[in-house]
């Protein structure tokens, strides 16, 4: 375990330090909630219905970007080389690389919450802690998926095209469950009956790619 | 004529010989069903094709957890041609889909869960043979993709749970149900063994294609 925290802390730093992937992926975002204002009228109450849709867009487009940096980050002076060769072990680095990457999204979606808050007229303390929880589950889908996509395309010609090809599909029945969830919180401020299998569904998505995630990224990464 | 040749001519010719004889009976001797009409009939090519599609993406799967086990090259061979004529057949399930619904229920399409579900699932093996295009080194070409083909048979579950969990318009499974007529059930069962036949002969093609295509890079190899 201390191999993860190792890598966790190095990618957490240096991108505190950079801030590179960070505040571009920032002002995406808010570019992006901005683009969705001219869509649709974004104070009205048809718009409230799919805020829940609005808002995991965003992070989804966001956070392609943070991780598209999590091994790109690596290819400079071959530093990728090193990580693999250093004593650490493939689903350490993973993990390593998933926390780092999951901290990232959630500072850039914590910044998000409020400006679509006042910029859509949401009130989003009615069920803080409900949606803490969808945005956590949903964000360690985003991540579990990412970061191992990542590590499979950070080799290859058009890596930045190919991520996003890759992720959003894969990704969809944890997008669609995010979306219902967070619509029907924003909405009703509570869970509601259907909303049961919708968890299931996602908890058991994070459950399954993180599993497949851990088993495989030892393929991956020794190419 | 080698072994595969064989395979090949064996597999497309009894399969097209099948077929017509098939076809034969669904356009004319079986009369339209009583609500749908002619258009019933789409179910013939519709649910084979899933099938078959699935079968492909299974195989795929099973080769390319055997190409990261054993590191042959033929496994991804293999692997890449099944998705490839696999995804073909989910086309044909996706654009028959589409035209019954056009039909039946006024719209190309709707965002119903199985639909959507299945269009991922196109989504995502088209990722695949894009992904395949982007990689010069055959060795990372194939373990990058064996990763993909396991990570994009995950879904296949979810697909195949979505018509229980979540409400749908699509009709349900009629085949489970006994909702197929008895007359019905023969020809339907013919053509998915039709569509199995010529969906392998096709692979085979392929698998041949991937097999000279290595050759070649390996004679290029030592050219240089």
């Amino acid at each position: 375990m201390r191999g993860v925290w190792a890598i966790a802390r190095k990618d957490f730093q240096s991108e505190l330090r950079s801030k590179e992937a960070i505040n571009a992926s920032v002002s995406f975002a808010l570019v992006i909630l901005l683009i969705f204002s001219f869509a649709f009228e974004p104070t009205a109450d048809e718009t409230r219905a799919i805020a829940g849709g609005l808002l995991w867009i965003a992070f989804a487009f966001a956070g392609a970007l943070i991780l598209n940096r999590s091994f790109a980050r690596e290819l400079q002076n071959d530093c990728l080389d090193a990580v693999i060769a250093s004593p650490i072990a493939g689903w350490e680095l993973f993990l390593g690389k998933a926390l780092a990457s999951f901290l990232l999204l959630l500072v850039v979606e914590l910044i998000c919450f409020p400006v679509f808050s006042i910029f859509y007229g949401v009130n989003l303390t009615k069920a803080f802690w409900p949606l803490l929880l969808v945005l956590i589950l949903g964000t360690w889908a985003l991540t579990a998926l990412g970061v191992t996509f990542a590590a499979l395309t950070v080799n290859i010609r058009l890596r930045e095209l190919m991520l996003p090809l890759l992720l959003y599909p894969a990704l969809s029945p944890a997008l669609m469950a995010s979306m219902t969830l967070t619509t029907s919180l924003l909405t009703a401020g509570v869970f509601g009956a259907n909303d049961q299998p919708w968890l299931r569904l996602l908890v058991g998505f994070d459950v399954i790619f993180t599993a497949l995630a851990l088993a495989l990224i030892e393929f991956v990464l020794v190419l | 004529m080698s072994k595969r040749e064989k395979w090949v001519y064996a597999l497309g010719v009894s399969g097209t010989v099948l077929l017509i004889v098939n076809l034969y009976r669904i356009l004319l001797v079986l009369g339209d069903e009583m609500q749908q009409g002619a258009i019933y009939r789409i179910i013939y090519f519709h649910v084979p094709a899933a099938f078959i599609g699935w079968t492909l993406f299974l195989a795929a799967l099973v080769a390319s957890a055997l190409y990261l086990w054993k590191k042959d090259l033929a496994f991804d061979g293999f692997a890449a041609s099944a998705i490839e004529v696999g995804w073909v057949f989910c086309s044909i399930n996706l654009v028959t889909g589409m035209i019954w619904g056009r039909i039946i229920w006024g719209i190309w399409w709707t965002w119903d869960p199985r639909l959507t579900s299945m269009f991922i699932c196109w989504l995502l093996y088209g990722g695949y043979i894009v992904l395949r295009s982007a990689i010069d080194d055959a060795g990372q070409r194939a373990t990058v993709s064996a990763v993909l083909a396991i990570f994009a048979f995950a879904d296949v579950p979810i697909v195949f749970m979505a018509i229980r969990w979540w409400r749908t318009q699509h009709p349900s499974p009629v085949l489970e149900t006994g909702g197929l007529a008895p007359e019905m059930r023969l020809p339907f069962w013919l053509n998915v063994f039709v569509f199995l036949l010529i969906g392998l002969a096709i692979t085979l093609v392929r698998v041949d294609q991937e097999d000279t295509q290595r050759e070649l890079e390996g004679l290029r190899r030592r050219a240089f």
